[in-house]
């Protein structure tokens, strides 16, 4: 097949719809040559090969209404019924029933305080504080004790806001570290830059289920006796620390690219190195990582999910948990495309929003 | 921190123990530093060592020299459960070494081809591998893996009605039997392999020289094809050895014979390859396009056959974008072969967990691990770092 020099040159579908130009668009985007046409003809046959039979399975021959397994297993499609059926364990885990209006709120908190951080009005210091609360909210409604709410211990949390929280909370907590370790790294301090370098190569070397083995089997013997740290709190620090070292590989990225004239501007200013950090370079070098930090937050989000090498149960240990019950087994599959529809969405929206600011961001540096 | 060019006009000659002073301040944040760090970390080892008195655990590698007593799925090496832990993780490094250069060559194959569909003129090419990439990068490789495990166990036909697409291939819920090639000849044929790959380096040194001394181009991928397939067989012909093939045949419940690709390895292979390949693809992508379209049309003006172009204008450019994020892939391929612990593949960590659950030296195991990849990690971005040199711009 050929390749396309560049973009500029790849037409988009005909914004006039006349016979004239859907004949054009047709020659030239599908049968420009013989290698094309052929590559068309191979993708159509292949399409309709594959195509309909997933619309059977998914939609014509499923059943949403089949009250139990024996009903769904005479459709040859999807059995959604499962869905239906388990929806509340997938979603919520194990939180008391009469209670998951909680963590469904804390739930809509966070993925509020996410979107809330696109709007650029909000790109200043109240974001700071949205997310002071948003967080502090999400984790006094699933935590319960205050407020009349009833305490429920953080074992019987699950599903989809675990998953959010893990990731919510690690980026904001890796975010703060990932800044000092990224200044630490560019420091002209040879104790200082070593102890930094090591840090971020340490980690970023290792797969993230050893930190989370670490974190399961070793941290309880780092601390003194008598003092235990619960295991998603160990989790959750795991994934910190893991988060930060990639955190400050990509702000030094943006810290790397502030010229030089604005450090020696400051200096000529009198200002300390810290007031120039944080009135500088800072501002400047962080507009710079959004798009890579929301590819960051989109990848901690997918990797949340491998809390479940130590039993946490998160969005991926509930599908498992759902597939357990006996009375519904083999509809492991329906499971799979509902969690993964979930991870979809979120991750997909979000990397859509990266691209399209980076294309406005890129706009203003042309200027 | 210190800032040379301010205290170049303003110090006194005479240096002076003050606060004042830049290098003496770097030199107090330097031990505070170096402090803290120091103390969390003898803090750290001082109650590890406490804890493990304590729970009457004793430390060390001793435990490597002892029986294993758990059987493992596959090895590339013999394995029984009689043999030492130390044997046990040996099969585990060589099973994820398996694993991740095996998903490393497919992934690189698919996703430049994907990458490249991309860049298509063809609607309908460039639409489909756009969902491609979509779908597979948005997806966690956790649910991924899950979702094929259940794919090959759940939906697949048993052995007695493995699907059959090509003589000798079987595909069932027990995996994949292909047929091997055995018998005495074979270390003949990897002879003839390592051979031919010395003679084609030989070749293309030549063929170089050559170039630049007449101008003249040999035909050198055609030559190194040839020298690939046919050294090979004419060492095996020449040594005279037998060579055979060893079909999978069906016998009662199960296959005999042939290799086997277990679900296990089948799922995390597919999966890894599935998932890195939509990186890939993007990575491929964007190093095409960082490519000046005016080099492709100057290319063009000096009369350069079109796929010569690519080859000898286009690629040499973009691969210096491609290769410092194609590493990294590569090192996320061999991290996230770790995932196989959670669908049984016997990787490195899938070892040791079992390890350090049965012997409880879990400080050890932990270690080991890190090392391992470590090692691994560190080494795929030396050599990616001196490839990168390499090809890196010579500027005058």
């Amino acid at each position: 097949m050929s390749v396309a020099p560049n973009v500029s040159n790849q037409v988009a579908a005909p914004s006039v719809w006349s016979r004239a130009s859907v004949l054009h668009w047709f020659r030239t985007q599908l049968f420009s040559s013989p290698l094309n046409t052929l590559l068309t003809l191979l993708t159509i046959w292949l399409l309709l090969a594959t195509v309909p039979a997933m619309v059977d399975w998914f939609v014509l021959n499923s059943t949403v209404t089949a009250s139990s397994a024996q009903e769904c297993r005479k459709v040859t499609g999807a059995c959604w019924s499962v869905i239906v059926e388990k929806h509340r364990l997938i979603l919520f885990g194990v939180y008391p029933y009469e209670e998951q209006w909680r963590p469904l709120l804390a739930t809509l908190l966070l993925v509020g305080v996410v979107l809330l951080s696109g709007v650029r009005r909000f790109w200043n210091r109240s974001l700071l504080l949205f997310w002071a609360l948003a967080l502090a909210g999400a984790a006094v409604l699933m935590w319960g004790g205050v407020f009349g709410l009833a305490y429920v211990e953080n074992s019987r949390w699950g599903g989809l806001p675990l998953t959010l929280m893990l990731s919510t909370f690690g980026i904001a907590f890796a975010f703060p570290l990932g800044i000092v370790l990224a200044l630490g790294r560019r420091s002209k301090m040879p104790a200082i830059k070593t102890i930094c370098v090591v840090y971020i190569e340490l980690i970023r070397g290792v797969p993230l289920i050893s930190l989370l083995f670490m974190s399961a089997v070793m941290l309880p013997l780092f601390l003194p006796e008598g003092l235990t740290v619960d295991k998603l709190l160990r989790a959750q620090v795991a994934i910190i620390l893991f988060a930060a070292a990639y955190m400050a590989e990509t702000i030094r990225g943006g810290l790397q690219a502030i010229p030089k004239g604005q450090y020696e501007g400051g200096d000529s200013l009198g200002l300390t190195y810290w007031q120039q950090t944080r009135l500088i370079v800072l501002p400047q070098a962080l507009k710079i990582v959004i798009p890579p930090l929301v590819g960051l937050f989109i990848a901690l989000f997918k990797d949340t999910s491998l809390v479940v090498v130590i039993g946490i149960f998160d969005l991926t240990q509930a599908a498992k948990a759902a597939l357990v019950d006996q009375t519904w087994r083999g509809f492991s599959i329906e499971i799979y495309v509902f969690i993964s529809a979930i991870y979809f969405v979120f991750c997909y929206s979000m990397s859509k929003y990266s691209q399209s600011l980076e294309k406005r961001l890129a706009t203003e540096h042309q200027r | 921190m210190m800032n040379p060019k301010m205290s170049v006009a303003a110090q006194p000659p005479k240096k002076r123990l003050s606060w004042n002073n830049p290098e003496v301040r770097a030199i107090v944040y330097q031990v505070l530093a170096v402090a803290l760090v120091g103390g969390i970390g003898w803090y750290m080892v001082h109650n590890t060592l406490h804890n493990l008195s304590v729970r009457n655990i004793t430390t060390g590698f001793s435990f490597l020299t002892r029986e294993a007593g758990f059987a493992i799925g596959e090895s590339l090496v013999s394995y029984t459960p009689a043999d030492t832990y130390q044997r046990a993780i040996t099969v585990g490094v060589l099973n994820t070494l398996r694993v991740a250069s095996l998903g490393i060559l497919f992934a690189t194959i698919l996703g430049t081809i994907i990458g490249i569909a991309r860049l298509s003129k063809n609607w309908l090419i460039r639409k489909l591998s756009s969902v491609y990439v979509e779908v597979m990068r948005n997806i966690p490789l956790l649910l991924q893996l899950f979702f094929w495990y259940a794919i090959i166990i759940e939906t697949l036909p048993g052995p007695r009605r493995a699907y059959h697409p090509i003589p000798g291939v079987f595909v069932s819920n027990r995996g994949i039997q292909m047929p091997s090639i055995q018998g005495d000849g074979l270390s003949w044929l990897l002879w003839g392999v390592l051979l031919a790959v010395g003679l084609s380096f030989l070749l293309s040194k030549w063929a170089r020289h050559r170039q630049e001394q007449t101008g003249q181009i040999f035909a050198l991928w055609r030559s190194v094809l040839g020298l690939v397939l046919l050294v090979p067989a004419l060492v095996w012909w020449v040594s005279g050895e037998p060579l055979s093939l060893n079909v999978p045949t069906l016998k009662g419940f199960n296959f005999s014979g042939g290799m086997t690709l277990s679900p296990e390895f089948a799922a995390l292979l597919f999966g890894l390859v599935i998932y890195t390949s939509a990186f890939i693809a993007e990575v491929v992508r964007s190093g095409i396009q960082s490519v000046n379209r005016g080099q492709w049309e100057a290319a063009g003006a000096l009369g350069i056959k079109n796929s010569l172009v690519l080859r000898l204008v286009v690629l040499p450019q973009a691969l210096r974008v491609i290769i410092p994020p194609m590493t990294s892939q590569y090192l996320n391929i061999t991290k996230n072969s770790s995932l196989a612990v959670a669908i049984g593949y016997p990787d490195l960590v899938s070892v040791i967990n079992t390890t350090l659950n049965q012997t409880g030296q879990a400080i050890e195991g932990i270690l080991m691990i890190m090392a391992a990849y470590l090692t691994v990690s560190l080494s795929i971005s030396l050599f990616m770092n001196w490839y990168n040199k390499r090809i890196a711009l010579v500027e005058r």
